[in-house]
């Protein structure tokens, strides 16, 4: 599943421009569903990782909701993006390409696009960032249910549970940090994701300029 | 405590000195266990149950003068036993009560993400809050003693309070004032390490025990429950004492750089991102600027 196909502007509304559909339905839902519950999980974790924080834990619920919901919406989470990694595995696959782009991610920062390589329905950070949500998820999972039923961890394994909650909290940072990458990237830097994301669509300049390999698969042109 | 400022400090037309001037007073509390004196009754077991409210538990036979395996969330006071052979041949049964031992470096304190669920106070008592636990048990990883228990019903998490009720009006704790054989004593911690100092001398003095002492470990800053010992030198003999317990260093490296790091990261991201829009700004769609300009 790669989005694709051209939706044909309709002639009575305003958007005259050629529009290409980004997302499917089943991928926004996915995505906001998956997204939705990223929040939660970041609220309720970082006011347990820290009493300046506590205030977010507040908003949520309180401390022992918070701490009895935390890890079902981590199921959720988790359901949610082993869903996104088998929609989007053969999208999400680096290539020589990413390499060469990760190499001049200077430029990208700069926002000087017209040197970088051409990138296909994602590019590199795009994949970094599913890649880097997606094993994080893994290990939050796993260290998560130890942590959920820590009542079950015998006697003679408890020195494992400190190591499981730093391991929990610091690989829980890295996602943040990614996290934000994201949500600044998608509203501030790419105008235009975002409606991809929530309506589906892009226009098709929009494709063209960041995902040029991608626009020219869809559209069949060659610019 | 506020009766420090009623210490007498001068006297009016009163002959050479102020007596009790200067003399400073700790307020702290102790629980001194002489295991060499218990006899294994059980009676601050059932004092415990009695004064906390909590019914008494099927007990479980396993063959030893142990009441149950280990302590739980309505048994925060169990004598644990052993049949200790020493290296003479010698067999011993040891008794030890086993109990929360009132760090005073606290590792179910300092794990403990919840405002106010644990508290310290002056005098050493460590008390759990339950109206303000999670029940995430992040106070179990911090515990060198295994002494926190959760109960699943409530989803919060118990322990012994050293009566802190009971303390609080002036009362020893309750296992304190059933102990038949004078195992126990109650005081300030200078008075009871002095106590025990004592006693420590009289077994040395009197017994075979020569590596009898005093358990008062260094590891937590010491504890606000102290032990005289038969065998110092081997703590863990008597039900698992832990020879060396100490806060997880992966909860202090949580506590305290994590904590920091990831906040001062975050902010510094926040920071940075908002730098670098105001630098650089937003991506333009190919064709757009020729439209507008």
């Amino acid at each position: 599943m790669s989005g694709g196909a051209i939706v044909q502007p309709q002639s009575k509304t305003a958007v005259t421009e050629e529009q290409i559909v980004r997302y499917t339905f089943q991928e926004r839902i996915i995505h906001w569903v998956n997204g939705v519950s990223y929040g939660y999980l970041l609220f309720t974790g970082l006011a347990i990782f820290t009493p300046y924080l506590a205030w977010m834990g507040t908003v949520m619920g309180g401390g022992a909701t918070i701490r009895y919901w935390h890890p079902w919406i981590g199921l959720v989470y988790m359901a949610t993006i082993i869903q996104m990694q088998r929609m989007w595995r053969s999208d999400m696959v680096t290539t020589d390409a990413d390499r060469q782009w990760s190499k001049n991610i200077e430029h990208y920062v700069k926002n000087e696009d017209d040197k970088m390589p051409a990138v296909g329905r994602f590019n590199a950070g795009q994949k970094q960032f599913f890649w880097v949500m997606f094993y994080g998820a893994l290990v939050l999972l796993l260290t998560g249910i130890v942590l959920w039923i820590p009542e079950y961890v015998p006697r003679s394994l408890h020195w494992v549970l400190p190591i499981i909650v730093f391991i929990h909290s610091a690989v829980a940072l890295v996602t943040i940090a990614a996290f934000m990458i994201h949500v600044y990237m998608s509203i501030w830097v790419t105008p235009g994701s975002m409606k991809g994301m929530v309506e589906g669509t892009v226009p098709s300049a929009w494709a063209k300029t960041h995902h040029r390999l991608w626009w020219q698969r869809i559209t069949g042109r060659k610019n | 405590m506020s009766n420090g400022t009623m210490e007498v400090k001068a006297i009016s037309g009163h002959r050479g000195g102020t007596p009790g001037s200067g003399v400073s007073r700790d307020y702290d509390v102790c629980k001194l266990v002489d295991t060499t004196t218990c006899i294994g009754c059980k009676a601050c077991e059932v004092a415990c149950l009695e004064w906390n409210g909590y019914d008494f538990r099927d007990t479980t036979f396993d063959n030893t003068y142990q009441t149950m395996p280990d302590t739980a969330w309505n048994f925060w006071n169990l004598i644990r036993f052993n049949e200790d052979t020493d290296a003479d041949g010698n067999l011993q049964w040891l008794m030890r009560k086993d109990q929360c031992m009132h760090c005073a470096d606290p590792g179910c304190l300092e794990a403990c993400p919840a405002d106010g669920a644990i508290v310290q106070y002056q005098n050493g008592i460590v008390d759990f809050n339950q109206e303000h636990c999670i029940g995430c048990q992040y106070c179990v990883t911090g515990c060198p003693f295994n002494i926190p228990k959760f109960n699943d019903v409530t989803k919060k998490v118990y322990k012994c309070t050293l009566c802190s009720d009971r303390v609080g009006a002036g009362l020893e704790p309750a296992c304190i004032k059933a102990c038949p054989t004078g195992c126990l004593h109650f005081g300030s911690k200078d008075d009871m390490l002095f106590e025990a100092k004592k006693r420590v001398e009289q077994i040395k003095a009197n017994t075979s025990h020569q590596n009898a002492g005093i358990y008062d470990p260094d590891g937590v800053g010491g504890t606000h429950v102290i032990y005289v010992l038969h065998d110092a030198t081997n703590p863990e003999k008597y039900g698992g004492l832990p020879s060396n317990p100490r806060v997880p260093f992966m909860v202090k490296m949580w506590k305290g750089p994590l904590k920091w790091l990831g906040g001062l990261g975050i902010m510094v991201g926040a920071f940075g991102m908002f730098m670098h829009y105001v630098r650089f700004g937003p991506k333009r769609v190919e064709g757009e600027e020729e439209k507008k300009a």
